[in-house]
């Protein structure tokens, strides 16, 4: 038996590298909606998954918002008892194969990996991707359902955080439908996030899964329009979990940002990903790309988009960021891999003007050289503009990519609906509890531009607290 | 799945459909619209809502064939279902006693706009209404909208039936006071009229149809300048004071998909189009 904190085998024999992950050649990837990440093969799965150290006292465990039994799903793939590794992750995580494909582990479970400490930590989101493709593969297993409480629960958005929200709450044996306004459920998962990184097809299957629990999933209903908050308690609903997002794009304000050939990166991200106008014509839904592409941003967002561009065709996919290269909010993964499929970098610059041609498209963007002052209240710094900088570069299409704030029709619809200056929803953070009794929210929402997990978690955590709420009220 | 209830062809192009859809119907408005989208390939496309029967659970769109998408949905008949329909979306009309309103409607948004001005009238509302087309022939709603107005006018480009132009609105103007102006139409006529009321200081609403993606508020493909700050015509409108909106952006940017809808056109031409033979 090993010692508390001891590994259970000697660690001399392990590398201090992680199996690296099979991609597609960039080259050819540049071209392509297909995914990059071609995912562990068995060999490679056990290989990395015998890295692991099964500490007693797992750091990466608390690293984790969902809080995943990491070293127990990896030691079952250490016995290739790999039903059993989805089924050990599946009691935390309703969605382990987007998570696995999308979360940034680098901040979380595996930036506290021991292993880290010497070499490169464990692949986990790699290892938790492999397991939940196994099954994926195989068939899902269809859960055994609980005896129903006779509650009803609506649920606004089926993004993350709804789709998690409610798979607990029919786990729990409440009646669950979600409301979702677009065509298809899935939110950022199918409208925003690319094919190439994370495939429509995995985001469908486990939405299956939820709806294999018992949920019914009602498309088209913009709530606030087709029913208030207030319509849908009298319609019988017990509570409401908002986790409507946060959809709504910024813009510079800049003199002629309405120009023909500059979109927001969300109207792009949903033509291409949700439209699937990279296939138009066969599709309906057109996308205009030009020659050179300049996306402004240094997000996943902007990530995103560029690596769009650029597989659309553009001969030139340039992204405009006003802070240095070390500040980039974008995972370090998606930054290496833009860059590999030859996508540049114009740092410490911002637009100032675009210019138009005749017909009122884009056809050049100023711009002003930064340097970076004192850090501002993101602890970030400050970037400001150099005097006498102002250059032009060549543009055909602008992709604008600099964030997106809360949805805003449920909180202009609902009235005692507490909201911050922000327009994000405010509750309690335990609960998800909103200024109205049975109503909760979580997700982008709640918090803004966030990650996927951590809509997760907040939808967990709702949908606990709710439960506790319906278990409590005399109905 | 939205069942097809009622077909009618109003004018060569010009088609009306009943459409079975209880929830929305239920919540409708006037000055409203829906989003259809008719099959798993199919794009998103916004059409105003020019009726409703909450008892029958049905809406009613009026539609110009002009693209593939609203030619694919003219050839469904009677029994066959629209795959999506979102809505109502938009805010609703401004529907409030006034005292006289111009109401000018053209081309295939005269329908819409005839459940605007019924409302209007209701609510205490005098009338003059104005329909107008390219050409007589595709004139709609003339009956209705003459019924509920207290004074009536048509007219056309070509002058092929009732005025020529819009240059009459000027006397029009001139000679009684109006509290109000009331415009759905294509852009192009909705800025004339805006223009012509502008120096008689006659509030003047347009109902702004950009090009659309989500009609949520998620994309901004819809944005157009209103007094100088950009709005999204999906969620801040779609009506706006057409004394304020930047026109000549919007006639740009509703432009920008030409050549990519020429190719969905003869791309859906080319597959064989539908079945009743007339794309
Ligand atoms: C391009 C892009 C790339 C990203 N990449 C990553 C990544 O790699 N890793 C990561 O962890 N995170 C990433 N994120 C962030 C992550 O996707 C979000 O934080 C997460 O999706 C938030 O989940 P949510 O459930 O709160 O909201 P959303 O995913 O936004 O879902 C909200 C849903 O609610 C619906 N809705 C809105 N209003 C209404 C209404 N009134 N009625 C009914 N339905 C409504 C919307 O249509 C939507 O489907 C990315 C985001 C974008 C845009
Ligand atoms: C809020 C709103 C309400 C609308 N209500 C109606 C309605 O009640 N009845 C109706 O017939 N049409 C309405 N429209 C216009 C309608 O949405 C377009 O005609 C339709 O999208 C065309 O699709 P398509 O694929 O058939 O044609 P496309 O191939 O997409 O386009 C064909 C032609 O139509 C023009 N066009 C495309 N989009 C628009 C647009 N948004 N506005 C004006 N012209 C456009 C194109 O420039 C092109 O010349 C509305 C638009 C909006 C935004
Ligand atoms: S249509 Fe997308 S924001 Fe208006």
């Amino acid at each position: 038996m090993a010692k508390p904190n001891q590994p259970t085998q000697p660690p001399a024999k392990k590398s201090k590298k992680a199996v690296p992950m099979p991609k597609q050649e960039p080259k050819v990837r540049a071209r392509n909606f297909n995914e990059v990440a071609l995912g562990y093969s068995e060999e490679q799965a056990l290989e990395e998954a015998a890295r692991c150290l099964n500490c007693p006292k797992p750091q990466c465990v608390v690293g984790c918002p969902v809080e995943l039994d990491i070293p127990a799903f990896i030691k079952l793939i250490k016995e290739r008892k790999y039903d059993e590794a989805i089924k050990k992750i599946k009691e935390k995580n309703s969605l382990p194969a987007i998570c696995g494909r999308v979360c940034p582990q680098e901040e979380q479970c595996q930036k506290l990996c021991v292993l880290g400490k010497i070499g490169e930590p464990t692949a986990i989101g790699r290892l938790e991707r492999f397991a939940a493709d196994y099954e994926l593969k195989k068939g899902v297993d269809t859960p055994t359902l609980p005896t129903s409480t006779g509650k009803k629960v609506a649920i606004i958005g089926a993004g993350p955080a709804g789709l998690t929200a409610a798979a607990d709450l029919a786990k729990f044996g409440h009646e669950v439908v979600i409301f979702e306004a677009l065509h298809v459920p899935g939110g950022v998962l199918v409208y925003g996030i690319p094919e190439f990184r994370l495939p429509k097809k995995i985001v469908e299957a486990e939405v299956e899964y939820i709806k294999k629990l018992g949920v019914k999933i009602q498309t088209d209903a913009l709530i606030g329009r087709l029913h208030t908050i207030e319509d849908l308690f009298k319609k019988g609903f017990d509570a409401v979990f908002i986790g409507t997002g946060a959809g709504l794009p910024q813009f510079m304000r800049i003199p002629g940002e309405n120009l023909g050939g500059i979109y927001s990166a969300n109207e792009f991200l949903i033509r291409v990903n949700l439209m699937k106008s990279y296939r138009f014509p066969e599709y309906d839904t057109p996308i205009r790309i030009g020659k050179k592409v300049a996306v402004i941003g240094g997000g996943n967002v902007a990530m995103d988009s560029a690596r769009s561009a650029l597989r659309l065709g553009a001969e030139e996919v340039c992204i405009v960021y006003r802070r240095s290269r070390e500040e980039l909010p974008a995972r370090e993964e998606e930054i290496e891999n833009a860059e590999e499929e030859g996508i540049v970098c114009k740092f410490l610059a911002a637009p100032i003007r675009f210019i138009g041609d005749e017909k009122g498209w884009v056809k050049g963007m100023e711009c002003i050289l930064m340097q970076l002052g004192e850090p501002d209240e993101s602890g970030r710094r400050r970037p400001v503009p150099i005097k006498g900088s102002e250059f032009i570069m060549d543009v055909d299409t602008v992709i604008v990519a600099i964030g997106r704030t809360p949805n805003p029709i449920i909180q202009t619809t609902t009235k005692g609906l507490q909201t911050t200056k922000w327009g994000t929803i405010i509750v309690d953070e335990k609960t998800g509890q909103t200024s109205i009794p049975g109503v909760f929210a979580g997700g982008d929402i709640v918090t803004g531009e966030a990650t996927v997990i951590s809509a997760m978690g907040a939808g967990k955590r709702a949908a606990r607290a709710i439960n506790e709420y319906l278990m409590q009220k005399k109905s | 799945m939205y069942k097809i209830i009622t077909k009618r062809e109003l004018a060569p192009k010009i088609k009306l459909f009943e459409i079975h859809a209880p929830e929305i119907a239920e919540q409708a408005r006037p000055g409203q619209f829906v989003i259809v989208r008719l099959h798993e390939k199919g794009e998103r496309v916004p059409l105003t809502i020019a009726g409703y029967d909450r008892h029958k659970g049905t809406i009613t769109i009026v539609f110009n064939e002009v693209g593939k998408t609203t030619k694919e949905l003219g050839c469904l008949n009677n029994g066959d279902s629209i795959l999506n329909l979102a809505g109502p979306l938009g805010n609703p009309s401004e529907i409030q006693k006034f005292g006289r309103v111009l109401v000018v409607g053209g081309g295939v948004m005269t329908a819409p706009l005839y459940l605007v001005a019924k409302a209007l009238r209701d609510a205490g509302n005098e009338l003059t209404v104005v329909v107008g087309a390219r050409i007589k022939d595709l004139l709609i709603y003339e009956k209705e909208m003459k019924n509920i107005a207290d004074e009536f006018y048509v007219t056309t480009d070509d002058g092929s039936k009732g005025q020529k132009g819009l240059d009459f609105l000027k006397e029009l103007l001139s000679k009684k006071h109006f509290d109000r102006a009331v415009v759905m139409g294509p852009v192009v006529m909705m800025k004339t009229v805006s223009e012509i009321t502008k120096p008689f200081s006659v509030k003047t609403i347009v109902t702004l149809t950009p090009i659309m993606v989500d009609g949520m508020g998620m994309c901004g493909a819809c944005r157009v300048t209103v007094k100088g700050e950009t709005k999204f015509g999906c969620v801040d409108g779609p009506e706006f004071d057409g004394h304020a909106v930047d026109f000549d952006e919007l006639i740009k940017r509703q432009r920008v998909y030409l050549p990519e809808e020429r190719v969905a056109s003869v791309f859906y031409e080319k597959i064989g189009g539908c079945a009743c033979g007339e794309a």
